[in-house]
């Protein structure tokens, strides 16, 4: 269960950002980009987050997690091409083998949505 | 009115790890040692893989091994038979080793021993196909075991490790023989996932590919010690 430490980078980097603001504002959602080729499952990212902010200042906070599809691009064909994931990688072309990859490697807090209203909660777990 | 407001923060989920990885790193460049990420599913035969790798090389080359993945404290001694430093780190539940766990094995390194004696660090990772390739140790190369009893279809279900790799060693090709399976299919189709990886058919039992590993491995350790090459020049 390596999201449970994906989790942890994710609160400590928020709560450094959030740390930051003179108002403390109170977080409501947080988007993630999560590429399809990364050892993350979504579903698993959000348990964590979930069990992982209660009782601190991220309680209720939401995450929203934007997959990004894996994207090859095939130097021979000149194109971008989607392969298969467990099941082909090469060009569908001309098979040559996956070599760059465009998208689906990303792991990526991409923004934070915040009220302006002081947040009271406690910074830690009590 | 509740007003939102909204900041763009474009910042990686695993940069905590990676600023450890690079400190790691710059540690071992420091102490021009070369460190290697050895990864493989639990049972693919890494510790068979080290024992022979230590035999062959300890007496060319000053060795420590920082072991993520001890079963037993038998598979410790079984490697300190070479006269190789093992640092043992308690890894918890955590299914991989990550930046700060390798740095404390640093660290028992440091107090144990000058770390500028050494030439090499083999960090065995926990057996999981999974999730370690996606945190970085400080390593200079990323290793991963397929034994032939995992099937040709690994590399396509688990790809982002094969993807990582900068070897591939295809372990226990003795069993081939005897098992359905075909050693090409599995070297195709990491091929294309990693159109770059080096793969060695390897075998403990029989010492088959051990040679090119041992080969690979010089080279490894001779391309990061640019200093001696370059003082050597100067001189
Ligand atoms: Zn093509």
């Amino acid at each position: 269960m390596h999201e449970t430490d994906m989790t942890k980078a994710l609160i400590i980097t928020v709560r450094d950002w959030w740390a930051s603001q003179p108002e403390r504002p109170e977080v409501s959602k947080i988007h993630l980009i999560v590429g399809q080729f990364t050892c993350v499952e979504p579903a698993s990212l959000q348990f964590a987050f979930e069990v992982q902010t209660r009782g601190t200042f991220l309680a209720g906070a939401e995450l929203v997690i934007q997959e990004t599809p894996l994207i090859a691009f095939c130097q021979a064909c000149a194109s971008e091409y989607r392969p298969e994931i467990g099941l082909h990688y090469a060009c569908p072309s001309c098979h040559a083998p996956m070599d760059d990859i465009r998208s689906g490697r990303e792991l990526k807090i991409d923004r934070i949505e915040y009220g302006k209203t002081p947040c009271i909660k406690p910074l830690t777990k009590p | 009115m509740h007003q939102t407001f909204d900041e763009a923060l474009g910042i990686n989920l695993l940069h905590a790890n990676q600023e450890g990885a690079d400190h790691n790193r710059a540690h071992f460049d420091e102490w021009d040692i070369t460190c290697l990420n050895i990864m493989s599913s639990p049972g693919a035969g890494k510790t068979a893989l080290l024992e022979k790798t230590l035999a062959a090389l300890s007496p060319e080359l000053n060795i420590a091994v920082i072991e993520g993945d001890m079963t037993t404290e038998l598979d410790a001694d079984r490697l300190r038979q070479y006269g190789v430093p093992v640092i043992a780190i308690n890894t918890g539940r955590s299914c991989h080793l990550d930046a700060r766990m390798v740095a404390g094995g640093i660290h028992q390194l440091k107090h144990q021993h000058n770390p500028a004696n050494f030439d090499l660090v083999l960090v065995e990772n926990v057996g999981n196909l999974v999730c370690p390739a996606e945190f970085e140790v400080g390593e200079h190369g990323k290793v991963a075991l397929l034994s032939v009893t995992e099937g040709e279809d690994k590399p396509l279900k688990y790809p982002v490790m094969f993807r990582e790799a900068d070897v591939l060693l295809i372990t226990k090709t003795d069993l081939a023989p005897y098992l359905d399976v075909d050693l090409n299919q599995i070297v195709a189709n990491a091929r294309q996932i990693n159109p770059q990886v080096k793969i060695i058919p390897v075998s403990a039992k029989t010492g088959e590919g051990l040679a090119v590993w041992f080969d690979w491995i010089r080279a490894a350790v001779g391309k990061t010690s640019p200093q001696l090459v370059s003082s050597a020049e100067g001189a």
